[in-house]
């Protein structure tokens, strides 16, 4: 084990992959010569070489899709997408195409491609290149989405992505960057299709991916600690697709569910997860299942504005304890005496 | 509006017409047996791609095929020619007006007939139709049905080639609208910046749908588009498969040589968009000019004319047509269509758990029977 970032997390088994496979090439805006605008591929431009390390104009759609074409002939593309954002001047390549090719012609060629991007509000950018749009790719078949949280995710879903013949959107997170956590020296790739149970707990399923793992982790340790409750924490890590047998199950013994995501509430990711709990343990609830999720605003450069608007740990909280009281378990708020 | 006609007749001032072919010397040079049969091959393959798409026509009236159902009518000579200057291990990626194409590249027609009609033998397995023909042993990396989607993914490969250090080169075709979409632009750049082996082929006839290229590109000589990514290009009258296979030639050396060039290639769309277009924002005059531009049967008059075939070996190639096109309709009626167990076969090449695989009528989760004493529906209410 050794402890590190999520981005050396990243950066470092995108080399060793390039290491391992001459096949795997980098190619992107700004990836090479300014060694990444988040400085995931810094150096390795000096190491392996204009060839694979290809930094490209701006012109999402055009670099795109020339992934797509050098992985039908058998290359390991992995795009770096500066932001999710500008992922969508490249919706028709990545939905029309890098998702259709396996299947529309029938399984005659296959697109093994990694898009590896950053998500996330909170930095003051404006409403433009601040969202959360995972969902646009997770809602397509023949996409698979993988949205690590933690240092260790990074690099087991990275390695499985880019071993993973079907084209692959990386979610990573501006947040999440310079998070730190114990990363195994050996190679342990992640299943791309299931989630993870990161904390066991009876009370409350608390459900979230990306930083919003990251929050409920954080969350869940602290009413633990303060209050003595026992939250199970989900961790998505697949957003297509999804493992829905992990979270009913877990719904099945904790009776309640409060489902996190930084993306917009209204059919956001949260919604499939809240419906899929509604069909596999309708039963089992003792409360609504609740959702936390971005306020319904193009979010705002004003600090204040973007803080309200985002979900924080004590919108988690809150609605937390929300749900235990619809549930009947009395819970103690932060710093209130008991009756 | 500039006719197309106009437009053509500009770059041959000469007017049509095959290469000539010194017919006197015909019989004492060597060299002039293997071009009358190379002028007899591209007869035959431009007969049988017409013969092909007629047949085509009528099985999509007879709602035999689906979905939407675009012609090479009109086309046969840039279709022919083009493909007949590739090499079998170049790669071809064009768009949704690709039968052809599939056919020239050496795919069996009674499995392009069989895609048609979305059978199980058909070259996508019935997964694509007329727009989404692929076949990886003749390397034709699909037709494609969104407008310019090919450009960047035909790039790509033309990317992985140079990566690999192949001699192979890529071949993407498009239509004159296509020229007007940022992917054509930003593959061009690339192609251009990258030096990669590809040679764009605009296939211009004159219409994107029903808009005339005077209406859809500021500067109607599509070609001259190449000098905005210094690349070598040139404007070939596509009505004659002679001139477009030796421009096809040339533009396929300088790909080779690792330069990407840009090859407009003039024709006409001698029908509709589609085969249920009736095309009435053509004028009357146009229609009326249109019965003298077959590329087909003027090549044949051609060729007669210069003493390379007889009436006689005209009938021949016709039959010959008329029988391989009737075998690819009976093999296509006879194909089955693919089981529906099959639905969930080409979602993922890497299988991965929780991948769905629930029919629309099926609930995600089996119901599960009510826990022993607890009240039932009908008890409930009793």
């Amino acid at each position: 084990m050794t402890i590190m970032t999520y981005r050396q997390a990243l950066h470092e088994t995108l080399r060793a992959e390039m290491l391992r496979d001459d096949s795997v090439f980098l190619i992107g805006e700004e990836i090479g010569v300014f060694e990444g605008s988040y400085k995931i591929t810094a150096g390795l431009l000096k190491e392996f070489g204009e060839k694979r390390v290809r930094d490209t104009p701006i012109a999402e759609e055009g670099f795109a899709g020339v992934a797509i074409g050098a992985a039908m002939l058998g290359l390991r593309p992995v795009v770096e997408m500066m932001t999710i954002n500008f992922s969508m001047l490249a919706l028709d390549q990545i939905v029309n195409h890098a998702a259709k090719i396996y299947g529309m012609f029938g399984g005659q060629a296959s697109v093994p491609l990694v898009i590896r991007t950053p998500g996330g509000g909170g930095q003051q950018l404006g409403a433009t290149h601040s969202q959360n749009i995972e969902l646009f790719y997770s809602f397509v078949p023949g996409m698979k989405v993988v949205a690590p949280s933690t240092p260790a995710d990074a690099k087991a879903l990275l390695l499985a992505a880019i071993r993973d013949n079907d084209p692959v959107l990386f979610l990573e997170n501006l947040a999440l960057y310079n998070t730190k956590g114990e990363v195994p020296d050996e190679e342990v790739q992640a299943e791309i299709g299931r989630a993870a149970i990161t904390r066991p707990g009876r009370d409350l399923t608390l459900i979230g991916y990306s930083r919003m793992a990251h929050v409920a982790a954080e969350v869940a340790a602290d009413l633990a600690e303060s209050e003595g409750l026992d939250i199970e924490v989900i961790d998505l890590r697949s957003l297509r697709p999804l493992d829905r047998g992990t979270i009913i199950e877990s719904v099945k013994r904790t009776h309640a569910a409060v489902v996190l995501e930084d993306d917009w509430l209204t059919y956001g990711i949260g919604a499939e997860v809240a419906a899929s709990i509604s069909d596999g343990a309708f039963d089992y609830l003792d409360a609504p299942v609740r959702r936390v999720a971005m306020a319904e605003v193009p979010l705002p450069y004003s600090k204040p504005l973007e803080t309200a608007a985002l979900p924080s740990r004590d919108d988690v909280i809150a609605a937390i304890r929300q749900t235990l009281r619809a549930v009947g378990r009395r819970t103690t708020p932060a710093g209130a005496t008991q009756p | 509006m500039p006719s197309q006609a106009r437009q053509r007749r500009s770059t041959k001032p000469a007017g049509r017409g095959t290469a000539e072919i010194p017919k006197n010397e015909a019989e004492t040079q060597p060299g002039q047996a293997n071009r009358d049969e190379r002028l007899r091959a591209f007869y035959r393959d431009m007969v049988l791609v017409r013969r092909f798409e007629e047949r085509a026509a009528r099985a999509y009236t007879e709602a035999l095929i689906g979905g939407y159902c675009h012609l090479n009518l009109g086309e046969e000579a840039a279709v022919v020619g083009l493909m007949s200057a590739l090499r079998p291990t170049d790669y071809l990626f064009t768009n949704y007006r690709e039968h052809g194409y599939a056919i020239m590249r050496g795919i069996d027609p009674s499995r392009v007939m069989a895609e048609l009609y979305g059978r199980v033998d058909g070259v996508s397995k019935g997964w694509g139709g007329s727009m989404h023909m692929f076949d990886v042993t003749h390397r034709l990396l699909g037709g494609y049905g969104i407008v310019g989607g090919q450009l960047p993914i035909a790039t790509g490969a033309a990317l992985a080639i140079d990566y690999r250090g192949g001699d192979e080169i890529v071949m993407c075709t498009l239509g004159d609208g296509t020229t007007a979409i940022g992917a054509f632009h930003e593959s061009l750049n690339l192609a251009g910046l990258w030096n990669l082996p590809i040679v764009y082929v605009i296939i211009n006839n004159g219409l994107g749908m029903g808009t005339a290229v005077a209406h859809s590109s500021a500067e109607p000589e599509l070609y001259k588009r190449g000098a905005a990514y210094r690349m070598e290009s040139a404007r070939v009258d596509g009505f004659d498969p002679v001139t477009v296979y030796e421009a096809a030639e040339k533009a396929i050396s300088v790909a080779r040589g690792g330069r990407p060039y840009l090859l407009e290639v003039v024709t006409e769309r001698l029908k509709g968009h589609s085969v249920v277009d009736p095309a009435k924002y053509r004028s009357a005059e146009e229609v009326e000019r249109l019965k003298g531009e077959d590329p087909v049967q003027h090549f044949g008059a051609k060729l007669l004319a210069d003493g390379v075939i007889d009436e006689a070996a005209i009938a021949k190639v016709e039959a010959e047509a008329a029988a391989v096109v009737a075998d690819a309709a009976a093999y296509a009626e006879k194909s089955p269509h693919p089981e529906i167990s099959t639905l969930f076969d080409y979602t993922y090449a890497t299988p991965v758990p929780n991948d769905s695989r629930r029919l629309p009528g099926q609930p995600l989760f089996e119901p599960e029977p009510f826990p022993e004493g607890s009240a039932s529906v009908t008890g409930a209410s009793a």
